[in-house]
């Protein structure tokens, strides 16, 4: 039955805008007499996927830029250690900027986040890669991070102060209780909408891509299609970096809430 | 229909992967990508805050150093010049006083010169003028005395001729009064 759907799925246009973020082993064939694919069951936590091999990739690129980019040490930078000392100094003054002075202590962790994001993000933007990124599994685990350490932190630093950040001293006394439940609320919807914002944005882009890609079937319409799959890679270039950027920012901001919790 | 059924539970793990719905919401490999993700993460910790981010800063710290050096450099250089330049005016001053110093005295000299030059000058244009006074009035005098005698001859013929005879000295008398008119 299902072989018997999906043959008759081949006839006319075809649309799997959402087979790319399928996870599938690496070092392993699909056996094609069954209709299962094989390399996409029974996935172990430790099995190498092709998840893994692009977050390996990601951190292969990291280590290009960041470390052999940076070997000579240059007084006056070449290329390569430009784009390095760029990337340091763009989280670096956003984290000063941000967070505050005293946030800088955050600033090898706020700068993994980001490299991490960016890389993946712009990886997957390559033909045939595995975005990353897109999968609600690392961003929740990337926000539920940031989410602990704001809490955390914001415990140890100012003790039960910090619950002072859900009491707006500056409004009026009888709206105070209200406005407590609405920013206890909002707290608790920061990890879910900083992961949802990242995956869905950079999903968005990849399905979409896709679907224009399935338009090109069509002989005509096909010129089209080539159009607007370039203007669309253009867009998400842009998302690409400006997802890590906001990533990253609201990271900072969150911890700005955890040092400095008064309104 | 038995076979649809197995297909069916063969599937069930592959449900996500196979329906149209999102491999994200495919919660048995989540715990493989978390697994991995943790090590990405630890490993770009790492790497970045033992080695890059340390690398950088020095880098940056020492450029903002270098510049800074230079800079400070470059404003006892152009302190150097300016001295160098208020030095240079004073010489070319100084030069110049002694320059007019120089001239005046090469003036006065040639006017001292050139003042016995022309006395000297004057001398010998005043002897020569003399000489050619002197002899200017020997010739008058002696053309004087000629045109005397030639005068006195011309009147003795003239008288001769006229038939009478000359008195010698109411002649040269006659002719010196002549003369001086």
């Amino acid at each position: 039955m299902a072989t018997e759907a999906h043959g008759a799925e081949e006839g006319g246009l075809v649309f799997h805008p959402m087979d790319q973020f399928k996870l599938s082993k690496l070092f392993c064939t699909d056996d094609p007499s069954t209709a299962v694919n094989e390399c996409q069951i029974d996935i172990g936590m430790f099995t190498i996927t092709n998840s893994t091999l692009w977050m390996a990739l990601a951190v292969v690129a990291v280590i290009a830029l960041m470390v052999f980019g940076t070997s000579r040490r240059a007084t006056i930078p070449g290329r390569t250690q430009s784009i390095a000392e760029l990337a340091y100094g763009f989280v670096y003054k956003m984290v000063e900027d941000v967070a505050g002075k005293d946030a800088v202590g955050f600033f090898p962790y706020i700068m993994t986040l980001f490299m991490f994001v960016v890389f993946a993000n712009f990886l997957g933007l390559l033909p045939m890669s595995f975005s990353t990124t897109s999968h609600f599994a690392v961003t929740v685990v990337l926000a539920m991070m940031v989410f602990l350490t704001v809490t955390i932190v914001g415990f140890v630093k100012n003790g039960a102060k910090f619950l002072g950040l859900f009491w707006v001293s500056s409004a009026p006394l009888a709206l105070r209780p209200v406005l407590a439940i609405i920013e206890i609320i909002s707290y608790f919807v920061r990890p879910v909408s900083h992961s949802i914002r990242l995956a869905g944005n950079v999903m968005a882009g990849h399905a979409v891509i896709k679907v224009f890609a399935g338009f090109a079937a069509i002989a005509v319409v096909s010129p089209v299609s080539v159009v607007a799959i370039t203007a669309m890679y253009g867009l998400e270039v842009l998302v690409a970096f400006i997802q890590a950027y906001v990533f990253t920012i609201l990271t900072c901001v969150y911890l700005k809430d955890a040092l400095h919790p008064s309104h | 229909m038995a076979t649809e059924t197995h297909e069916a539970t063969g599937h069930a793990a592959d449900a996500a992967a196979s329906a149209p719905g999102m491999p994200q919401l495919d919660f048995s490999n989540w715990a493989n990508q978390i697994f991995w993700l943790l090590v990405t993460l630890v490993v770009i910790y790492l790497v970045l805050s033992r080695i890059a981010l340390p690398r950088i800063g020095a880098v940056l710290a020492e450029r903002q150093g270098t510049i800074t050096n230079d800079i400070a450099k470059a404003e006892e250089l152009k302190q150097l010049a300016v001295e160098a330049e208020d030095a240079y005016n004073k010489a070319l001053a100084d030069a110049r006083v002694e320059a007019g110093g120089i001239v005046a005295d090469a003036k006065a000299d040639i006017q001292k010169d050139l003042d016995k030059a022309l006395a000297k000058a004057d001398a010998e244009i005043a002897a020569k003028a003399a000489e050619g006074e002197k002899a200017i009035a020997e010739i008058r005098s002696s053309a004087l005395k000629s045109v005397k005698e030639v005068a006195k001859d011309t009147a003795k013929e003239l008288v001769a001729s006229m038939g009478g005879k000359a008195d010698a000295k109411a002649l040269t008398a006659a002719i010196n009064a002549r003369m001086k008119g």
